[in-house]
């Protein structure tokens, strides 16, 4: 596939370019059970691409593969036109992958602040002995990311909390925090599993704008997982349906929401 | 003293804009925290950046006499648009920011505004929802870009793109004839008043207006170029105009920015401004802060504070005041300074205030005496729009609770026959904008202005004292006075009370509407274990009526101390199931109270009041804050209220 040769504009006028990662025919198995069974598809840069799909349907499995945490049995992952390699965590992170979790991974005793700065691990270069040093290379370089950091604080308009422990905000503020460490990270790709799980409709509000915003402002490709439709139907570009691990629709939210299967399958037609 | 040295020539904001920089050029005039970090604008700069932005305004067409809407949180940015709207001869707008689409749109529309010049994307989409209907409009600027890079810019443009190309090819000859043409008499800027009655009105302000006040003003307190202040109240109202622009170019002191709204209390904390001011409810919300957090402390805190602050209500206000004190009296309060009053201060970003300014609705005495029993130097002020501000003002050493000082410099005072207070001053208003009836009906031809409020000058001390407003005055039905905010006042003060709302004129006894603050009460309910779902849930609890009750009948017991208004006792009332909002037109945008709109929209509960229901089950509409409408369901119980017996020896004479 000629990846530069279909870049397209979107209504609201943002260009949609090349694939920046290419899922090809993977399937997944935990022992005898087959959590994604032969699913291809593609993320492009810069749109927002949602997988959705009943609970069971295998969507944080798909978010694991994506992020290199899984390594699935069969099929290959392009990321930016390159076969990707079996990786460790890290490695995944230094190719510009962020993402925040379902059940928010923060550290409950550091601040916000300590939180978001540690999204800015992989741009920190000087060694243990630079840190204890502190004067000079480590100085600088935790005034640069401080100020990246702070960037990103003004932008989530999360101000008012930047020295608060993170154990004592309220749920939807934790989200946002999750959300501002990937972003410290400065990612190619930025993976929200749920991000307005357990929300209310305020919050809600506010989460969609600012995924709008990053994807907006930074151009940041986003891949997220929801089973919230409404939100989901507004804010994406393209969606994937998935369900009992298979791929049962993809294309722009008016294709999904008018294919007979997706529908059954929110509905809850009986299987053969 | 050097500012006075320049005064002739100035005729203008702009000019003192001119002044500020030969004379203090190198001297910090704003400060904004962004980015966690304070910057900071000299003189110069900010005087670079508003010439940017008036070059660029002219280029967009802004002309002299358009005039020109400002809108958004205090920054930097907009307090230079204001000035390079001025430079460029025609007229800043500043309207509040928290309105609803609606009240922009008739603000915008009655001012004929062709510019609006917006903080951010939440103001966009409120003009943006309303401009069909302003075919004046013609350019939007907005400030902060987040969220707008979709949005159709053929009629948008960033502030930052406006002063490059001001930079660029803006025509400074122009410019500066514009700016040089500007006379005493020119508009200087217009503002809506809020309005507890009827539609807000444009108030016309000259230079005259506010360049007379602020000299007149900035004398009386002795401000100088080295005072510090945070602008954090709405750029629409007027005390902010003052302060923040009239004062602080007169005195050429700088104005600190807070970094978002919700970080007001750190960033006071950080600035310890020397000149501050609040409206009272400000000064309670500290109050009830303070109080929850000492609820919290340790036994053996609580004590220090308690006995502490016992002493300082004692002698506090009178060290302030310079009246002698004893030795051994002060030798305590010093020891309270050191443990308990200045950490305290410096908590609440208090400890450098020389100045402090209270004005908007009258302060609780008790609200009061804590701030200068703590040393602070809190005045109380009378002002209102169309008097640029200031009536009266209280001089230090002659603070009370009960007054609202003595008139301004340059200020005449006189009570009508009705009891109305009149003033007549430099700072009286031009008129209200396309609205000469109003403007007949409320300054005479030879400039008085009529304020509405009933008050008195105090014999004793010729400080003026005000008792409420004259339309709320009235008589109970057996002819005693009835002044309901005297009494609601006395209820504000508990933490537990966020508003309430008295009744009685005309009637045989007065009842009360009640708004529970929720961060005392919800501090309370957690500390005893209380669990609930919602602000309706725990304002009906059965504990929390119990201790508003108790609140209640307090206020009864010192009301029927009060010979004049003993008839004002509280004998039932209601805690409401939502707060009084402005979005409901409960309120003006300054947090008053609009008695009547409460009197109309709870007339069922009012009456369930008086004819003695034991509960009634209400349905009330509310306002989101995207403009939406909702309904609210609830059945509120009706507490009787312990009412204190009346003067009996005034009885036993009759």
């Amino acid at each position: 596939m000629n990846a530069m040769a279909d870049s397209y504009v979107t209504e609201d006028g943002r260009t949609i370019g090349g694939v920046l990662m290419d899922l090809r025919e993977i399937t997944l198995r935990f022992g005898g059970v087959e959590a994604i069974k032969n699913i291809s598809f593609d993320i492009r840069e810069g749109e927002i691409r949602a997988i959705i799909g009943p609970n069971g349907a295998g969507k944080s499995s798909m978010l694991n593969v994506i992020s290199g945490f899984y390594k699935p049995q069969e099929g290959e992952v392009y990321f930016r036109g390159a076969l990707r390699p079996a990786m460790k965590p890290y490695q995944v992170a230094r190719q510009g992958i962020a993402r925040t979790f379902q059940n928010i991974a923060l550290f409950e005793g550091m601040t916000v602040l300590d939180n978001i700065m540690t999204g800015r691990l992989n741009y920190m270069k000087a060694g243990i002995i630079k840190q204890a040093i502190w004067k000079g290379a480590a100085e600088r370089e935790e005034i640069e990311n401080r100020a990246h950091v702070e960037r990103v604080i003004d932008f989530l308009d999360i101000q008012a909390i930047r020295k608060t422990p993170v154990g004592r905000l309220p749920y939807g503020l934790k989200k946002r925090v999750e959300l501002a460490r990937a972003l410290a990270a400065d990612p190619k790709l930025l993976l929200l599993d749920e991000p307005m799980a357990g929300m209310n409709v305020e919050e809600k509000e506010d989460m969609s704008r600012f995924i709008l915003d990053v994807n907006d402002e930074f151009g940041t490709t986003i891949a997220l997982i929801e089973h919230d439709m409404g939100v989901v139907m507004d804010l994406s570009d393209r969606v994937v349906v998935m369900d009992y691990g298979r791929k049962i629709g993809d294309g722009t939210p008016d294709e999904v929401r008018g294919n007979q299967e997706v529908i059954d399958a929110y509905l809850g037609v009986a299987h053969d | 003293m050097n500012a006075d040295a320049h005064a002739g020539d100035i005729t203008s904001v702009p000019k003192l804009l001119e002044r500020n920089v030969a004379l203090y050029g190198q001297r910090p005039a704003y400060r904004e925290k962004e980015f966690g970090i304070w910057q900071s604008w000299t003189w110069s700069e900010a005087a670079k950046e508003i010439e940017a932005l008036a070059l660029g305004l002219l280029l967009l067409g802004v002309a002299k006499g358009d005039r020109v809407a400002i809108i958004g949180r205090n920054r930097p940015a907009l307090y230079w648009s204001m000035v390079a709207v001025q430079r460029t001869g025609a007229i800043p707008v500043p309207l509040y920011q928290d309105a609803a689409a609606e009240e922009i749109a008739y603000a915008l529309d009655n001012s004929g505004a062709r510019f609006a010049i917006v903080g951010d994307q939440e103001q966009v989409d409120k003009i943006a929802d309303v401009r069909e209907d302003l075919p004046g409009l013609a350019h939007i600027i907005y400030h902060d870009g987040q969220g707008l890079r979709k949005y159709d810019h053929a009629a948008m443009t960033s502030l930052a793109d406006v002063q490059a190309k001001g930079r660029e090819s803006g025509d400074k000859a122009k410019l500066k004839a514009l700016t040089d043409a500007l006379t005493y008499d020119d508009t200087c800027v217009m503002l809506y008043t809020s309005g507890t009655t009827g539609r807000p009105k444009g108030v016309v302000l000259s230079n005259r207006n506010v360049i007379e006040t602020a000299k007149n003003t900035a004398g009386f307190d002795h401000l100088t170029e080295k005072e510090e202040t945070l602008a954090y109240l709405p750029m629409a109202w007027v005390g902010d105009f003052i302060f923040s622009i009239g004062h602080a170019y007169w005195a050429g002191f700088c104005v600190n920015c807070p970094e978002s709204a919700d970080t007001m209390h750190a960033d006071l904390r950080e600035i310890g401004p020397t000149y501050f001011f609040a409206p009272p409810a400000i000064f309670e919300a500290h109050l009830t802060q303070v109080m929850i957090r000492m609820e919290d402390a340790s036994r053996l805190k609580q004590k220090m504070f308690h006995y502490f602050m016992a002493q300082a209500k004692e002698v506090g206000p009178r060290i302030l005041d310079g009246e002698p004190v004893g030795l051994w009296a002060r030798l305590k309060y010093a020891v309270g300074d050191f443990l308990v009053y200045g950490p305290l201060k410096n908590r609440l970003g208090f400890s450098r205030v020389r100045v402090g300014y209270t004005a908007g609705e009258a302060i609780g005495p008790e609200l009061f005496d804590f701030y200068r029993s703590l040393g602070i130097n809190l005045k109380q002020l009378y002002g209102q729009t169309e008097a640029t501000v200031f009536i009266t003002q209280q001089p230090d050493g002659q603070v009370r609770s009960d007054t609202v000082g003595v008139p301004s410099p340059g200020v005449e005072l006189k009570i009508t026959d009705a009891g109305e207070v009149l003033y007549r001053s430099p700072g009286t208003f031009v008129e209200y904008y396309k609205n000469p009836e109003s403007t007949a009906s409320t300054k005479d031809p030879e400039g008085w202005v009529a304020t509405g409020d009933a008050g008195f000058i105090d014999p004793k001390s010729g400080h003026l004292r005000i008792i409420d407003r004259i339309k709320d005055v009235s008589k109970m039905q057996d002819g005693a006075l009835f002044a309901p905010k005297y009494v609601e006042n006395k209820l504000k003060f508990f933490p537990n009370i966020l508003e309430a709302v008295v009744f009685g004129a005309g009637k045989d006894r007065c009842c009360a509407l009640i708004n529970i603050d929720l961060t005392a009460v919800g501090n309370w309910a957690e500390r005893n274990n209380i669990a609930y779902s919602s602000y309706q849930e725990i304002s009906q609890h059965p504990k929390v009526l119990e201790i508003i009750k108790g609140h209640v009948n307090a206020v009864n017991e010192t009301v029927a101390k009060d010979e004049m208004l003993a008839g004002c006792q509280i004998h039932r009332f209601m805690v409401l199931h939502k707060e009084l909002d402005a979005d409901d037109g409960e309120m003006t945008r300054t947090r008053k109270v609009r008695r009547a709109v409460i009197g109309d929209k709870y007339d069922d509960l009012v009456t369930a009041l008086y004819d003695g229901s034991a509960s009634v089950y209400t349905e009330t509409e509310v306002t989101y804050e995207d403009g939406r409408k909702g309904k609210i369901k609830a059945t509120l119980q009706a507490c009787d209220a312990s009412v204190a017996p009346v003067a009996p020896q005034k009885v036993a004479a009759e």
